[in-house]
C-alpha cells in the first residue's frame, strides 16, 4: 500500500530519473561516451580534433535546448535563486568547476553512470559529494 | 550535422527533459534533498534510484557489443584507485553544490531559460575548471599519483 502511495506521489520523479538513466544508456550505446557532463564541458576546452569538439559541443546545446523547451512551450523559468545569492552562486561555480575536475565527475558522471558500472571511485566520490552537500546545505540553510 | 552529433544533441536533450520532469533543475529542491537534518525532501532518492536501475539494466547490455553503435569504440574510465585527488576533488564539488544548488547538468539546461543566475553559475564554474586546468599543468604536486 505504501509503495504505490509512493509511486504514484513521486511518479515525476521516477519518470524523470528513469530518462535520466535512459539518456545516459543512449549516449553509451550510439557515441560510446560516458554521460558525465563535467568531463564533457571540461573537454570542451581540451579538444584537439574538431570531432571531440562537436559532440560534446551537441551535449551542452541538448541541455540548453531542454531548458529553452521549459522556457518557451511551458511558459516558464524553472524556480530559480534569488537576486542576493551572487555570493553562493559565484564561490559554489567556482568549487563545483574545480572540484570536478580534481574528483573527475559530478553527479551525472559519478552518481548515475558511475555507480550504475559498480565504480568503486564513483561509489566514493558520491558517498563524499553527498556528505559535503549535505553538511554545506546544513551550516549555509537552503535559501 | 552527421550521425554522432545528432545522437549527443538527442540523448543529452532527452537527460534534459528528465532534469526537468524529476524537478532536478531547481536548485531548491537539490538543497532541500540536502537538508537532512532539517525540511529534508527525499525526492532526489526517487529520481537516482531509477535512473540507476535503467542505466545499470542496459549498461550490462551495451557492454556486450564489441563497439558502439556510431562511434569506433568506447571511451570508459580504467581508474580503479581511489586517491586523494578524487576524495578532495568531490568534497570541494559538494560543497559547491550545496551552496548553489547547482552541479553542471542543471546548471548548463538552466541557461535556457535566459535568466542570471545559472549564467553567473556556469561563468563562475567554467573559471573553476580552467583554473584547475591551469594549475594542474603548473604545479606538480595537484598530480600527486596521477603520474
Amino acid at each position: 500500500m505504501v509503495f504505490h502511495h509512493l509511486l504514484y506521489q513521486y511518479s515525476a520523479e521516477i519518470i524523470g530519473g528513469g530518462l535520466i538513466g535512459l539518456a545516459a544508456s543512449l549516449l553509451l550505446l550510439c557515441n560510446g561516451r560516458i554521460f558525465g557532463i563535467s568531463g564533457i564541458i571540461a573537454g570542451l576546452f581540451q579538444a584537439r580534433l574538431l570531432s571531440e569538439f562537436w559532440w560534446r559541443l551537441c551535449v551542452v546545446l541538448g541541455l540548453i535546448a531542454s531548458g529553452l523547451v521549459v522556457k518557451f512551450v511551458e511558459h516558464s523559468t524553472l524556480p530559480s535563486v534569488s537576486p542576493d545569492k551572487n555570493w553562493s552562486l559565484t564561490l559554489g561555480g567556482l568549487l563545483v568547476g574545480f572540484g570536478t575536475q580534481l574528483g573527475s565527475g559530478c553527479t551525472s558522471g559519478h552518481g548515475v553512470c558511475g555507480v550504475s558500472r559498480l565504480s568503486s571511485r564513483s561509489i566514493a566520490a558520491t558517498l563524499i559529494f553527498m556528505a559535503t552537500g549535505i553538511v554545506t546545505v546544513t551550516f549555509l540553510g537552503v535559501e | 550535422m552527421n550521425l554522432p552529433t545528432f545522437t549527443a544533441f538527442g540523448s543529452s536533450f532527452l537527460f534534459g527533459c528528465g532534469l526537468t520532469v524529476s524537478g532536478m533543475a531547481d536548485p531548491l529542491k537539490i538543497k532541500g534533498f540536502l537538508n537532512i537534518f532539517g525540511q529534508w525532501d527525499p525526492s532526489l532518492c526517487f529520481v537516482i534510484i531509477p535512473a540507476i536501475a535503467v542505466h545499470s539494466l542496459s549498461y550490462r547490455f551495451i557492454k556486450r557489443r564489441s563497439s558502439p553503435l556510431i562511434a569506433p569504440y568506447f571511451v570508459i574510465p580504467q581508474k580503479n584507485k581511489i586517491d586523494r585527488q578524487l576524495l578532495l576533488g568531490s568534497a570541494l564539488f559538494g560543497i559547491g553544490w550545496g551552496m548553489s544548488g547547482f552541479c553542471p547538468g542543471p546548471a548548463i539546461l538552466s541557461l535556457g531559460t535566459l535568466s542570471t543566475p545559472p549564467i553567473l553559475f556556469v561563468i563562475s564554474m567554467i573559471s573553476g575548471m580552467l583554473l584547475f586546468q591551469g594549475t594542474y599543468l603548473a604545479v606538480p604536486i595537484l598530480r600527486m599519483s596521477k603520474r
